[in-house]
């Protein structure tokens, strides 16, 4: 393992690094003191483990296509922006636009997560991403969703706190969103419906869970005392109708 | 109960019936379905409703039997409630959609690069003859140093990423899924012949096409289609597209027809999936955004390709081109609103941005005036039909041009602008297999060259008379231009004096 401290860099030195790093063949980087840097990981398309410690800035993992990060700390926006492989494990919140695009691989966010998260998330064959939620997310949660999973767990909200905020799924087109509680729906774009969960969906749910106690540690009781809802989007086309030839 | 339409054929088919053999290949060539044979009558028969007027019967009858017209059944005269006026509200009424339509804006706006004329020189400087002289149009597109460091004859800090152009012309942006791979193929196969590029749109790149990297644009578009690490390296350069001509500030809808398994797995989406692209990058909603995409893509293929970033003109376009350039932004396209469509709502298409040329001429002036023209290479395209449209572009400033409607007229599109209906029967706005078949990428490919080669020539013959041998002694040059038939206003924007003057 090579550790990096990062206090006093650029993000452009400190990538080169990990670049560098990651082409000679070094499986293990572990980042100290990481303050805001951004675009770490970013395009990275081998197999490597990156630790962090500290705070990563926006961009982290974008365009990423198979390594493993974990941040002891928070992320900032547009972490996995583009992301099609690999896994993000994060202990702490992340912000807004989190999973952009994301096409593959899968992310964890222990606590909370911003606005518009997994927006335009989609899979594709084998690819299936996953975006795991502790806490809450914001507004816009998996806008213009074409693809993939979207979990969020709602751990730890007070009595009066909301799971999701406002436009959840508006535009979804596909893949299934999981909350575990109840949502308004008030709060769901128009274009999703709640369904109730098969027994396939608690198999899907069941590895998602299990991976999120492992990496923080939560024991499984905790999070099977509520169950899940399920969303989906009412039509694969909601824009399939609109047009008339000129 | 089904609505009876009101809306009559825009078109009406002659067969002159002397001629006519009913060889049937109308019948094999319509797409449109508008020709069929009756056997009880031994006769063709076309239902004119269906009618686009793309010429493909017209052109392939062997007997030059048929002749479409413009319908001449007309309604009562009257200059507000135009025909096309009325045909809108009918189709709306029966339909409730909004109206869509291909190709570039066809209204009757100007066209100010016809006003504007070019010099020549006579006496005081000599012409030259580029037959006999050597003449250079190599362009290079990235950002260029403010200054340079030369020591022994060496630079002493390496330059940022360049694109280099054997003459100032690229294929514009159209993805596989608007176009056939086919027509991609050609333009592609042209691009790398004459040294230039072909950009892939917002549509991913097929992996028949991955031979052609070293002439790629590799597009980054609001939906990220097709966007993967590989893709990204794959280009030559990268190009983030915030918007186009023919739609400004709308996002892109590839219906599910079209996206047939090629096309699902260059985009990678699934079959049948329709492909939204939204109105803006979710990431981006500042120039501060921007440049953090920006550099994500730099950092991704390590500093080594040059970023552009392709904006439609529209009405603040000078202020946000500085704010693209101090983004970081290697090169700016400018796609001006007669740029070309697969697919575009027709009221935006024909409503919204403003004439590449003052788009050109406003963005070129106030990078100077800023003193960071140096930072950034323009692109200008939408629509350049000629090559004395580019001479006029590179003298307004741009360093290179974007063609796109014109490459597609080379591989045989007839403008019929029913790109989206993805029946051409020309074999290049289509998915359909038996369709694309039609456009051979070779005999493509070499049409798209000889384009290439005749603008190249002629670019060359008005260089020469002007007495300039290298385009970059062109480039912003405005005095080689006198407007004609301008206002005032008009030719101070374009920064050029009457002719005359
Ligand atoms: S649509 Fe084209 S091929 Fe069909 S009848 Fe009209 S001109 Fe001929
Ligand atoms: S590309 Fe095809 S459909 Fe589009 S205008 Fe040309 S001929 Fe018509």
């Amino acid at each position: 393992m090579q550790t990096i401290d990062a206090s006093g860099m650029l993000y452009r030195d400190l990538n080169e690094l990990i670049r560098d790093s990651v082409s000679r063949g070094v499986k293990e980087i572990r980042l100290i003191n990481v303050n805001g840097h951004r675009y770490i990981g970013d395009g990275l398309a081998k197999e490597a483990s990156i630790i962090i410690e500290g705070t990563p800035g926006n961009d982290l993992a974008a365009f990423m296509e198979g390594a493993r990060i974990e941040v002891h700390g928070n992320a900032q926006d547009g972490t996995a922006n583009t992301m099609n492989g690999g896994t993000i494990v994060i202990h702490g919140d992340a912000r807004d636009a989190l999973g952009y695009s994301m096409r593959g691989g899968e992310v964890y966010v222990r606590g909370d997560v911003g606005y518009r998260v997994g927006i335009h998330m989609k899979g594709y064959q084998d690819m299936n991403p996953a975006i795991v939620v502790g806490g809450k997310a914001g507004d816009f949660f998996a806008e213009y969703m074409a693809g993939g999973i979207m979990i969020v767990l709602g751990l730890g909200l007070a009595p009066d706190e909301d799971i999701v905020g406002n436009y959840c799924g508006t535009g979804m087109h596909g893949g299934i969103i999981y909350l575990r509680g109840e949502v308004a729906p008030e709060q769901l774009g128009k274009e999703v419906k709640v369904v109730s969960l098969t027994e396939e969906d608690t198999c899907v749910l069941d590895g998602y869970l299990d991976n999120y106690c492992q990496y923080f540690k939560v024991k499984r009781e905790e999070i099977d005392k509520k169950p899940f809802c399920k969303l989906l989007p009412y039509n694969k086309r909601p824009y399939g109708n609109m047009y008339a030839g000129w | 109960m089904s609505l009876k339409s009101y809306v009559t054929p825009s078109f009406l088919i002659e067969r002159n019936k002397e001629r006519c053999i009913k060889c049937k290949v109308c019948v094999q060539q319509c797409a449109n379905e508008v020709h069929r044979y009756d056997e009880e009558d031994d006769e063709i028969i076309s239902e004119e409703h269906q009618c686009v007027n793309c010429q493909r019967c017209v052109t392939l009858c062997p007997t030059g039997a048929l002749t479409i017209r413009k319908n001449p059944n007309e309604l009562r005269q009257n200059s507000n409630w135009t025909a096309e006026a009325v045909r809108a509200i009918y189709i709306q009424a029966e339909t409730g959609g909004i109206l869509l339509t291909g190709m570039g804006n066809d209204r009757p706006y100007p066209v100010y690069w016809d006003n504007i004329l070019l010099n020549a020189s006579q006496v005081t400087n000599p012409s030259i003859d580029p037959l006999r002289e050597p003449m250079e149009l190599k362009t290079h597109l990235g950002r260029k140093p403010d200054s340079l460091s030369i020591k022994e004859g060496k630079l002493q800090k390496k330059l940022p990423p360049q694109l280099e152009l054997e003459l100032p012309i690229m294929f514009s942006a159209m993805s596989f899924g608007s176009i056939s791979l086919n027509a991609i193929k050609s333009l592609a196969e042209a691009a790398k012949q004459e040294g230039t590029y072909f950009n892939t749109g917002e549509g991913g790149l097929h992996r028949d096409l991955y031979q052609y990297g070293e002439n790629t644009i590799v597009q980054v578009a609001s939906g990220r289609f097709g966007v993967h690490a590989d893709y990204l390296q794959a280009g030559a350069a990268i190009e983030i597209k915030i918007g186009q001509g023919a739609k400004p500030g709308i996002g892109g809808h590839l219906p599910g027809e079209k996206v047939e398994r090629e096309v699902s797995e260059t985009r990678m989406i699934p079959e049948g999936t329709d492909a939204i692209s939204p109105a803006p990058h979710h990431d981006i909603y500042s120039i501060e955004d921007l440049r953090q995409l920006i550099y994500s893509l730099k950092e991704a293929t390590n500093y080594e390709k040059p970023v552009s970033v392709k904006i439609a003109a529209v009405h603040n376009v000078a202020a946000i081109a500085s704010g693209i350039a101090r983004a970081g932004a290697d090169i700016i396209a400018i796609d001006g609103y007669r740029g070309g469509t697969g697919a575009a709502p027709l009221r935006i298409r024909d409503n919204v941005g403003i004439p590449i040329e003052f788009a050109l001429a406003a963005v070129d002036t106030r990078l100077r005036q800023e003193a960071i023209r140096n930072q950034v290479s323009l692109v200008v395209g939408g629509s350049i039909r000629n090559s004395a449209d580019i001479v006029k572009a590179i003298a307004l400033g741009a360093d290179a041009v974007y063609i796109a409607s014109s490459a597609l007229l080379a591989l045989g599109c007839h403008m019929c602008q029913k790109c989206y209906t993805g029946k051409c029967n020309w074999g290049i706005a289509t998915q359909d297999p038996q369709l694309a078949k039609r456009l051979n990428p070779e005999l493509g490919a070499q049409r798209a060259r000889n384009l290439l080669r005749a603008w190249k020539h002629e670019i060359q013959e008005m260089l020469g008379g002007m007495g300039i041998n290298a385009i970059e002694s062109l480039r912003g040059n405005r005095l080689m231009l006198r407007g004609i038939g301008l206002t005032e206003k008009e030719l101070q924007i374009l920064g050029i004096k009457n002719a005359g003057e």
